[in-house]
């Protein structure tokens, strides 16, 4: 297979995938982290509650819109063998099984979590918060596709969003963990525990895993476009 | 065809976002919870009770349509 | 006809204290009852014509005319369910475990007949399980009814529950029958329509099922032989504090608080205020006494009899000490729903509490009148509303004492608080003093 010239056209998709993947990114550290404002009941005259809920629901459908575009560009460019159905059914891609597959869950989970959003008066209120906690999950599993696919992981500027994401988000759980409320202590135990785990956990596995050496095979690119790469490393 | 935002006094935790959106109609008591005034809504207001309601996020308000419980329902009975 | 239509007393006929009637002695003194009139409920039913010509109205504190709610439910699809509510889980009252224990067959009578009329399968006697005898007293009356087992008649099954306030209330108690929490609900469908296992469920107090036990013998003009036009019939009343035998009565409508109290041994000391309707009633100044148990004029005083209950406060006792711990009771009681509840009443009987302890110092004694006209109306049940009225009433009958607290903290009398009963008390059970707030 002959990759020595790649079309503009194949390489526009992949900057366009690249750049709306670390935007989507933004974008739901953004939700989740106004969605914890929200919870947290914080206000102030400058900033009603009603501004925090209606930028949650908002920024959440940019998300998605951004997410599309995502998942589109990533399908049309011809470089990686991702097909459309790899958006959603995870591990199904050849190209980075696992790491691709973590992008189809979080978009499934977020999927669930805006349809029983605007369905939430035909399901019920318990029915729409249990879907809801899946939001929980969706944005560390997300942040690992990020990591785990993305083809700028070793650039600086994308760590520099990346820790960002991470810190506000472990930031304002941390804050709402804090507050006198009436969360149950396994909760607040989980609370705690879990984002401290992520991020530490997350610092040990970049340093042993995407930015060392060698991370492409072990992520699961195919060889032959490994091949490709070294060519292109070479002939620089 | 006249619409009465109703209240459910279970469901409400107290958010508040009512009384942000609809400040005409809906005020906050000294624990943060909905005062409702009742009474007939314009066209105009109805918009502003419809926000509202979107935006309840425990769902415990509803826009109604006008009309007596059925006989037998009183909360009095023990 | 057993017993004549000015005879008195109906329903406590042949009570013997301490003992149980026995099926036998009922038949004796209340004569068989005529069920050959049983089928389908409809407009023209002559137990129906008949309890509405009585004017009969629940005896569980609402009032509700029972022939309208019996309507309501025979109206339904479904095979009905009937419910005897006999939880009475205000110590004030004692009238319905008297019934229950003393008189079951009374209240049985009343149930089958209503059952029979509706179609119904099922008679539900729901009470406080951990009431001493109850059990017994209700399973035994059960197995002595000869219907017992014959096809055609409704099944009667004891439905002991946790004796919790709320579980009164009728969505409560469909809740609790149901296996759920006894929490009450708004929303709807409501027992009339989907109750116990999502039937039509009839839910009506245990001297309202004695009631009509025997308007079916005798008739709706016998039933209005006694008491007055507003207040027909007879009814029990559970009269307590300061008198010489606290006890439940049996009075004609219409009687005067003051025959009430000298029905069980008059008064022991001078009194400060009258409690009419239990804890979700009304506080009356003393000069009340003469004021006859008819609901226009009573409704005059922003009061009722609530479920029967008269409760007189003699001079020696503190009433800011006494309605502080009722209503401290009451706020732990919430079914912790509704957050103007919760936070409401938490805020009223701080405040109160605060009036026993150090007075104006921490003083929300200003906030307390508007609280109680914040709670009412807004939960899902009336308990703030009762809390409310309770507590606005004392604080106009009792103005004085109150600013007295207000300004001085604490009187002798009030930080051992001991003469309402609180707590699952039972009325008439020796009740320990109650120390309100840390010495």
């Amino acid at each position: 297979m002959s990759l020595a010239v790649i079309s503009s056209s194949s390489t526009t998709y992949w900057y366009l995938t690249r750049s709306t993947g670390a935007v989507a990114l933004i974008l739901l550290t953004l939700v989740v982290v106004l969605g914890v404002i929200d919870v947290s009941r914080l206000s102030s005259d400058f900033w009603p509650r009603f501004i925090t809920d209606s930028l949650h629901r908002r920024v959440s459908l940019l998300a998605v819109v951004f997410l599309c575009v995502h998942i589109v560009t990533a399908v049309l460019d011809t470089y990686a063998p991702i097909g459309l159905w790899d958006a959603v059914i995870p591990f199904h891609s050849s190209y980075r099984s696992l790491w691709l597959g973590f992008g189809a869950i979080a978009f499934d989970m977020l999927l669930a979590v805006i349809v029983t959003s605007i369905l939430r008066a035909r399901i019920g209120q318990r029915a729409w918060r249990a879907v809801h906690w899946l939001a929980y999950g969706c944005w560390p599993i997300a942040v690992l596709h990020g990591l785990g696919t993305g083809t700028d992981v070793k650039q600086v500027w994308m760590l520099v969003i990346d820790a960002m994401c991470v810190i506000s988000v472990v930031g304002v759980v941390m804050l709402r963990m804090s507050s006198p409320s009436t969360l149950s202590r396994a909760v607040r135990l989980g609370g705690i525990s879990l984002p401290i785990a992520f991020a530490v956990g997350l610092i040990v596995w970049l340093a042993g895993g995407p930015l060392a050496a060698g991370w492409a095979a072990r992520a699961g690119t195919p060889a032959s476009l490994i091949a490709h790469q070294a060519t292109q490393a070479a002939t620089r | 065809m006249s619409r009465q935002l109703r209240l459910d006094p279970v469901a409400c935790t107290g958010h508040g976002l009512c009384a942000e959106l609809f400040p005409e109609r809906i005020s906050l008591d000294d624990w943060g919870y909905p005062l409702i005034e009742a009474g007939e809504l314009s066209a105009e207001l109805r918009e502003h009770a419809r926000r509202a309601v979107a935006s309840c996020p425990a769902a415990a308000l509803r826009l109604q349509r006008e009309g007596r419980p059925p006989a037998g329902a009183t909360k009095r009975h023990r | 006809m057993m017993l004549a239509a000015q005879q008195f007393p109906r329903l406590l006929a042949g009570l013997v204290p301490g003992a149980t009637m026995s099926f036998a002695s009922h038949q004796l003194i209340h004569g068989a009852m005529d069920l050959s009139q049983h089928g389908r409920v409809t407009k023209e039913h002559p137990l129906l014509l008949e309890i509405e010509r009585s004017g009969l109205r629940g005896y569980g504190g609402a009032g509700f005319p029972s022939a309208t709610k019996i309507a309501a439910v025979a109206a339904q699809q479904g095979r009905p369910v009937v419910v005897i509510n006999a939880m009475e889980g205000e110590s004030l009252s004692g009238k319905d475990m008297l019934l229950i224990r003393h008189l079951p067959h009374l209240v049985l009578d009343g149930a089958i007949a209503i059952a029979m009329a509706l179609g119904a399968d099922r008679i539900l006697v729901a009470f406080d399980g951990a009431a001493s005898g109850a059990r017994r007293a209700v399973e035994r009356a059960i197995s002595e009814r000869p219907e017992l087992g014959t096809p055609g008649f409704p099944e009667i099954v004891a439905a002991p529950l946790g004796g919790a306030y709320l579980t009164g209330q009728e969505t409560a108690l469909v809740a609790a029958l149901n296996g759920k929490a006894a929490k009450p609900t708004l929303t709807p469908p409501y027992p009339f329509e989907r109750g116990v296992r999502g039937r039509p469920t009839l839910i009506s107090n245990t001297e309202t099922f004695a009631q009509i036990a025997l308007i079916v013998r005798h008739g709706a003009t016998w039933f209005r032989g006694l008491g007055s036009e507003r207040a027909p019939g007879t009814r029990l009343v559970t009269v307590g504090g300061a008198v010489a035998r606290p006890r439940v009565v049996e009075v004609a409508g219409g009687t005067t608080v003051r025959r009430l109290l000298d029905s069980s041994g008059g008064v022991t000391e001078s009194l400060q205020g009258l409690l009419l309707g239990g804890y979700a009633g009304t506080w009356l100044p003393p000069e009340a006494i003469d004021v006859a148990l008819d609901p226009l004029e009573l409704s005059e005083y922003g009061a009722s009899l609530g479920p029967g209950i008269v409760f007189a406060l003699g001079e020696s006792a503190c009433p800011v000490g006494e309605v502080a711990a009722a209503t401290a009771w009451l706020h732990r009681e919430s079914a912790g729903q509704c957050g103007v509840c919760v936070n409401g009443l938490g805020a009223i009987s701080a405040a109160l509490l605060e009036l026993c302890d150090a007075g104006y110092h921490s003083g929300s004694y200003g906030e307390i009148e508007r609280w109680c006209g914040l709670v009412s109306g807004r939960g899902a049940c009336a308990l703030p509303d009762g809390a409310a009225a309770f507590v606005s009433s004392a604080m106009v009958t009792f103005r004085g004492e109150f600013e007295a607290h207000a300004r001085h903290g604490h009187c002798d009398a009030c930080l051992d608080q001991r003469v309402l009963p609180l707590d699952g008390d039972e009325f008439l059970a020796p009740r320990p003093a109650r120390r309100l707030v840390a010495a």
